[in-house]
This record gives structure tokens, sequence and C-alpha cells, in this order.
């Protein structure tokens, strides 16, 4: 099925099966690698985008669904990581191995658009889908509230 | 599904893989190539002179090391270069790393001596030789300047990037050539602990910034021209094999190119061998996954499918009744005084198997051509994969070329896969380059798995309170039975009557090391019949490892740190407790303080968490922390969830659904201190804090409630009081 896609602004014609998980189609067959594959099944939060503004989980999507809607990854977040979550993880060395990390800033930038002053409970529920095998919580935890306070 | 569209991705010839220069016929991207190195591109590596193989210089002096060990979050290649520049004497900012290149150690001179990664080993028993290449480049770059200034070596200074002697001054840079050509008589010293400049110093981890930004490139995110995509299932039933399959229905579906059978090797299977399993490959991983879910395949599982960890355990259980075959007489002899003993204590510990499930899923791309193989694949030792890349192939090393890429975490499990095997074997046989990847269910059905452990103790105490006799007697799984003796067969604490016995209870399930291995879960056994221990004899818990652990340096220092900092009172209203655990492993001592709240319902909230470290040295206080943290939070994942269900012979719980890990709004508060020997002895960072944590959650949990913990995962525990 031929499928026009919006993604970071741009548009992608692909020809999938319109059941294939949207993470799949940025991945395989338009090449953007950022969003992470981890579970399949929307409980890591690994594959994490926006979709139309809402964090969204994409690896159990149907890329059916994600046609006519806006689509931001990773990439797209900024251009040349000057987005405030992204200054601030970089500021409190957030990352250890990384994978799960663009998932991590995906939901955090989602939660601090719809409230730029997040209290630590607002956190727990807004990062709970998201797991970090190498424990890097208490520092994403810090750098919300650094980047909260940044862009006040 | 659409082609790669190569229009939007430059794509150039790249020797990032080329210490020496060598120029592949191969092609990735240029987004990845310059993120395969490292950090932004401000901070990318920079092709100058070479010094030696560990590290170059370019004009304008700046410094590129090449680190020979796998960059899996644990911050390895800041340490590498940390520990280069420290001796090279150069400003840190004009410090870049890169990943070494296997195939020129594995075929030319072995110069990195050792590119495997795991066991705390890097800056732990690595530093001398690290520290060494940097300290000998300086001394030929001090000896260029001399020869060409006509003044001793000793008169010329090496500091901060500039050499000068007098008048004379100069860069690095500017003597990078000829330094390469010097050969020294003699070798330098490394610097002892009184002359650091950087070591020492907090030093952000250089692979931040490329992991901010999804540019940083993991063997799942390979892509090369031409690149078909494989997906795997092996026997659910570890050991068993294929018997018959049918591809008829996978075969018609779109885009799939080939279902192909893996052949088991060995009869015996050790870490990397191949074993029986079914192959689809594809245009793309979603085609090959769903395909294979459409072969029918019938398993040989053998005697095996009908195993349980419920029929293990109480196998186990029974061992723990009978003296162990495996006997270590540490001192004196407790039997007799146990036996004389009505009111011995006797106590019985138990932890499951469980999981590593790296956040990346393992993955590999293999390239085999008539020319040559290249591998991309998840790893914790680069040279180590070359080989067995070679082995597969059936070709030379030095056809065999192995790329870098940082590693989604990796805790132990980089090297006990055989999924490079099977990417290897798949592109030789479809002639294409092959990405394979498992999904997280054949990891969590495939992946070597830490093994259980049981322990029986018995103590007997004298009229002060204190042990005068104590058993332990521990169940061992049979891949490592080994693991088992750590941390119980030798014990810190002066208790005169000493013996230690190790039975080993039958499993076919494959294990192997996951972050601290032995340690990770013994602790939880011994930490805890020590607090019953000194509960028995009218002890405060702390007290009692104070004063069992008298003239004991090492943990005398953690101790008395803990005691100063982390307010341990055993006098805390019903509903809160607070635990103290210890546990020396991988070369260091770390004591963990946890303060826990239960309510009468059972419901359990950690509070907080105080570490303190005793690691000899600690050279970047900074990542140390960031370890510490996240040693922390993995512990807590197993202890509070995990556990494997193992019944009809194989892992039920293949999915973060069913094997749920610790997730943000249940981490703790965590406290790190340091309380270093700085005594002429290193202990490792990256896996130490993780062992006393779960047994000072489980004396916490005794502290608030009255209830003992004596397995895991405690969540499965009914922890109600009232």
């Amino acid at each position: 099925m031929k499928l026009t896609l919006n993604v970071n602004g741009a548009t992608h014609d692909v020809d999938v099966e319109p059941e294939t998980p949207l993470l799949w189609v940025l991945r395989d067959a338009i090449g953007l690698t950022g969003t992470k594959y981890g579970c399949g099944i929307a409980e890591c939060g690994a594959c994490m985008i926006h979709l139309d503004g809402q964090p969204t989980k994409s690896c159990n999507l149907n890329v059916a669904a994600a046609a006519g809607k806006k689509i931001l990854t990773i990439e797209g977040l900024s251009k040349d990581r000057s987005h405030p979550i992204q200054k601030a993880w970089i500021e409190h060395t957030v990352p250890q191995c990384g994978y799960c990390q663009s998932g991590q800033i995906m939901s955090a930038a989602a939660l601090l658009e719809k409230n730029p002053k997040p209290s630590d409970r607002q956190i727990d529920e807004a990062m709970a889908g998201n797991i970090c095998r190498c424990g890097t919580y208490i520092q994403i935890r810090e750098a919300i509230h650094a980047a909260a306070k940044s862009s006040a | 599904m659409t082609k790669l569209d190569l229009s939007r991705r430059t794509f150039v010839t790249t020797a990032l893989a080329a210490g020496g220069g060598l120029m592949l016929g191969f092609h990735v991207p240029a987004a990845q190539a310059a993120n395969l190195s490292l950090a932004d591109a401000s901070k990318a590596p920079v092709d100058g002179v070479e010094i030696n193989a560990w590290l170059t210089i370019d004009a304008k002096g700046v410094v590129t090391v090449r680190t020979p060990h796998t960059e899996m979050g644990q911050g390895g290649m800041t340490s590498v270069a940390q520990l280069v520049a420290e001796e090279l004497n150069v400003p840190w900012k004009d410090v870049r790393a890169m990943l070494a290149d296997a195939h020129r150690h594995v075929n030319g001179g072995q110069e990195y001596k050792d590119m495997s990664t795991g066991s705390s080993n890097l800056v732990r028993n690595r530093h001398p030789h690290i520290m060494q290449a940097g300290a000998s480049a300086r001394e030929r770059l001090r000896e260029a300047a001399a020869l060409k200034w006509g003044v001793p070596r000793e008169q010329v200074k090496a500091e901060q990037g500039m050499l000068s002697a007098g008048a004379n001054k100069a860069s690095y840079g500017e003597f990078a050539a000829a330094a390469a050509n010097v050969k020294l008589a003699e070798e330098p010293k490394i610097k002892a602990r009184k002359d650091w400049w950087l070591l020492g110093k907090d030093v952000a981890r250089m692979d931040v910034a490329v992991k901010v930004d999804g540019s940083a490139i993991y063997p799942i995110d390979v892509r090369v021209p031409g690149m078909v995509y494989a997906a795997v299932k092996a026997c659910p039933v570890p050991g068993g094999k294929v018997k018959s399959f049918d591809a008829a229905a996978a075969k018609e579906r779109p885009g799939v190119l080939a279902v192909i059978e893996l052949k088991q090797t060995k009869d015996k299977l050790a870490n990397t061998d191949m074993r029986s399993a079914i192959a689809v490959v594809a245009d793309s991983f979603y085609r090959a996954k769903t395909a294979l879910d459409l072969v029918k395949i019938e398993w040989d599982v053998g005697a095996n499918g009908s195993m349980s960890f419920a029929a293990m355990d109480k196998q186990a259980v029974a061992l723990m009744g009978n003296e162990g075959k495996h006997v270590e007489e540490v001192r004196g002899d407790p039997r007799p005084i146990l036996s004389a003993d009505a009111k011995a204590l006797k106590s019985e510990f138990m932890r499951p198997y469980d999981s590593h499930a790296p956040m990346c899923p393992p993955a590999a791309v293999a390239h085999v051509t008539k020319e040559r193989v290249d591998v991309w694949s998840f790893t914790q030792d680069v040279a180590a994969l070359l080989r067995l890349a070679a082995n597969q192939a059936g070709r030379d090393t030095k056809d065999v070329y192995v790329h870098a890429t940082y590693q989604g975490g990796a805790f132990g499990l980089g090297n006990a896969v055989d999924l490079p095997r099977q990417a290897v074997e798949l592109s030789k046989q479809v002639g294409k380059p092959v990405k394979l990847l498992w999904t997280r269910e054949e990891d969590a059905a495939q992946a070597r798995t830490r093994p259980p452990v049981w322990a029986h103790f018995e103590a007997s105490l004298d009229d002060k309170g204190l042990p005068k006799a104590m058993l332990s007697r521990a169940v061992a799984e049979p891949g490592v039975p080994a693991y088992a003796d750590r941390g119980i067969a030798n014990i810190p604490y002066a208790i005169p009557n000493y013996r230690y016995e190790r039975h080993v209870a039958a499993s076919h399930i494959p294990v192997g090391p996951n972050r601290a291995p032995g340690s990770n879960s013994n602790g939880f056994l011994m930490e805890q019949f020590i607090d019953e221990m000194a509960l028995a004899g009218g002890w405060d818990p702390l007290e009692w490892r104070i004063k069992m652990t008298e003239g004991n340096e090492r943990w005398q220092r953690v101790l008395l740190k803990m005691k100063e900092v982390a307010g341990f009172t055993t006098k805390l209203p019903k509903g809160q407790g607070m635990g103290v655990a210890v546990v020396e492993s991988h070369g260091s001592t770390v004591g963990v303080c946890a303060t826990v709240e239960v309510t009468r319902r059972g419901s359990l909230a950690i509070e907080k968490i105080v570490v303190v470290s005793n690691t000899g040295y600690v050279i970047n206080p900074r990542a140390a922390h960031e370890q510490v943290r996240g040693c922390v939070a993995w512990e807590l994942s197993h202890v509070l969830h995990g556990g494997l269900d193992i019944r009809e012979g194989r892992v039920n719980n293949v999915n973060f659904n069913n094997y749920k890990m610790l997730r943000l709004p249940d981490m703790p508060k965590v406290e790190s201190h340091f309380a270093m020997s700085e005594d002429n002895w290193w202990g490792g960072f990256g896996e130490t804090a993780g062992p006393p944590t779960p047994p000072a959650v489980a004396n916490a949990i005794f502290a608030a409630t009255g209830k003992r913990v004596r397995s895991t995962p405690i969540l499965k525990h009914d922890l109600t009081w009232s």
C-alpha cells in the first residue's frame, strides 16, 4: 500500500503493508534509526515519537494510522541538539549506553510542551512508560527539572 | 517496502575502523561514519600522526585516543582517553576518542594486549598498560625535541600539549612525526597518585552528545547498501533441535528471500556455538519477522522439555540438607560446635534465574564476499568477535573486518551469544549483507541467563552474642558453579570456625556473566544471614560488622564512613526500617544502607539508598557516581520484579509485560560516597554497587515488618504487618 508520511516536516512516500508498525517504516524504509526497537509491545518506550504533538509509542501503531498526521522523531526535535531537553541531557550527562534515550527525550519533550514546570509526581507519570536498563532515572529527573528552569 | 532512499544521505568511503590508514571497500552513511567514532562533529576524531597504536596527534596538537574496549554505557571510552591524557599531559579539550581497530590487533602485534571488556577490568587491571602508552608517547615527544634542540631529554618539559626547554618552545603537533620514529632505550614508569593532574577529576563522558539526537549508531542501526534483514528462532527449550519445518506459508509472503535452517555444530554448546534454529531473510525486518511466525517448526526438545524451576528448587532445597560435595575448610571445624548447640541458627535463601535484557536487543550486520568479511555486532570484545566471524566464515582473520559501534547495554551478555555466527552464516548463504536482530522474546528465550543460587547457613553464638562457628552450604547450577562461591566461600568476618560447602543442582538452562556475576545474587543470601546472626546476638547490625571486621582496612573504611553518613538506626517506628549490607566484588568493597517504608497492607517504598564505595582509587568521580546509581537500579529491577518463569524447559516471561523492570517513579534517592584506601590496589566501579543493594533492602524490610524475605522477587512476598 502506498502511503505518504509527514516526518519531521518532510514528506516521504512509502510502499508497505498498512499494518506494518510505524517504527519499522521509520527505521527500515525511511532510514531514521534514532527511534529504537526495544520490545515491540509498547512496554518500554524506546520507540517514542510525537504524533500530532502527542507522545506515542510507534512499535505497535499501524503505519496507516499515522498517514496524514505530523510525525516528529528524535532527529527532528532540533537541528543542533538545542532543544532545552537535549541541552539538559548533555549538561547532566544523562545517557549511559544511550539506547533508550531517544524515547526518554521524546517523552520528556512532550511533557514540557504540555507542562512547562512539572512536579516530581508529574514527571513520574509522564516518564513511567520508558524503561532504562542503565538506570539513569535520577539524572533524567534532574535534567527535566533543569530544562524546565532554563526554558522558563 | 520502499528501498533505502540514498538521496537523503551521502555515502562516503570511511576509514573508521582503519587505525592503520586502511581503506575499506565498504560504505556506511556519512552521518553514521562520523558518529561511530564518537561525540559531536566538533569533537570528531582527527587523523594525525600515529605515535603508537593507542594515539595520534595532528598538526594542531589534537590527540585522538584509540580505545580498545567496548563503550556500552560504562564510560570505557572516556576512561581510556583520560588515562592516556594523564600521562601524555595534554589539555582535556584537545582529546578525542575512537574505538580501536580489531583487525590490526588480531593480525598485527596484539598492540592493545586485550580488547575484551568485562569484569570491571578496564581501569582496575588495565590502567598500567594504558597509562604506559601515554607515558611512552610523551617521552618520545620529549626525546624528539631534545634531539632537535640539542639538549638532554631531562631538560625538555612536556606540559599541556607544549614542549619547552629554555627559549625553545613547540607544540606536540610539531614533533609528532619525529616522535613516531624515536626508539626509547628504556620505557618510562607510570605516574604515582600524588603526581596526577587529570585523573581523580570530574570529566564528562565523551559519548553523551551523540546519544541525545539519535545519531549514535548501535549494531541494530547499521545500514549498508543492498542489505537484507533476518529474523531467527532457535528452539525455546535451550539445546533442543529442529526436527522438521514447513516454510511454505512463509515463502509466499511478500519480500521473503529465503528460509534457512541453521544447524547446531557441536553436541555440547559453549558460549558462542551455533545452535539449531530457523531464520527468515526478507527485504525488511518486519516482513522477515512476520514470515518467521508462519513457519511451522517441530522441535526435538528431548527430556529437558519437562524441566521446571519449581522442580529445580525442590532438588536444591533437598540438597541443602546434606553435606556438600565441594568443601572448603576455611578455619577450624564448626560442625561439632553446631551439632552441640540446640539453639544454633539455621536459615535458607534463594535467588532465581534472571535475564540481562539490554535495551538494544542483540543485533548484527554481516557481509561475506569473496574478498572479505565485514561485521558490526553486539559484543564486548571486538577481537574475539573478529576471530569468531573468521571461524564461521571459514576465512583467515586477515580477511575479516569488525567495525565499531556503540553497544546499547551488554551487562556481561556481550560475549555469550551465537548471534554473530548466525549473521555471518546467513550472509554467506544469501550472498548479501544481512542485518539480523533478535526480538525481545528471542533475546529472553536464548540469551545466557544469570544463574540461580541457594544457600543454607548455620551459626552458633558465644556468650557475647558473636558467632563462634558458622557453616555455609550453597547450591549452584551446573554451568558456572564457582559463581556460588563468591562472597560465601570467603567472608571477611572473623568467625573462628568457618566451613563452606557446595552442591550442584541439575539444569539445562544456559548461564553466563551478568553484572557482578555471583556476587550479585550471593550478597542477598550472605548479608541477610549476617543480620540474622547480629540480631540474634543482640547486636546492632552495623556495629556487628564493624566489630567482626576489625583490622580489615578496606571494610573498616566503608563501615565507619557508613556510620558517619547514613544515620543508620534500629529504632524506627514499625513500618519503617533501615538495613545495611556490604559486599566485596571485582576488587572493591561497597556498602549500602537502605531506608524503606512498608504499609500495613504490604506496599513497599524504597525511600533512600546510601552507597559507600572503596575501590582503592577513582579516576573520574562524576562517572563513578553515575555508575553507582545505575548499579542500584540494575539490582532493584531484579530483586523487586525479576525471576525467570521456567516451565516446560523454557523461559516463559519473555518481554517487559511479564518480566518487569524498575521504572522512574520507583527509583529511590541515591546518595553516593567514597571511602578510598588509595593504597596501591584498584577495584572496579561498573558493577560493584549492585550486590549490596538487595540485602540492604531486605534487611530494611525485616526492620520495618519483622518479615525476612528469603527469596526474590521481593514483590511476590506478602509484606503485610499489624
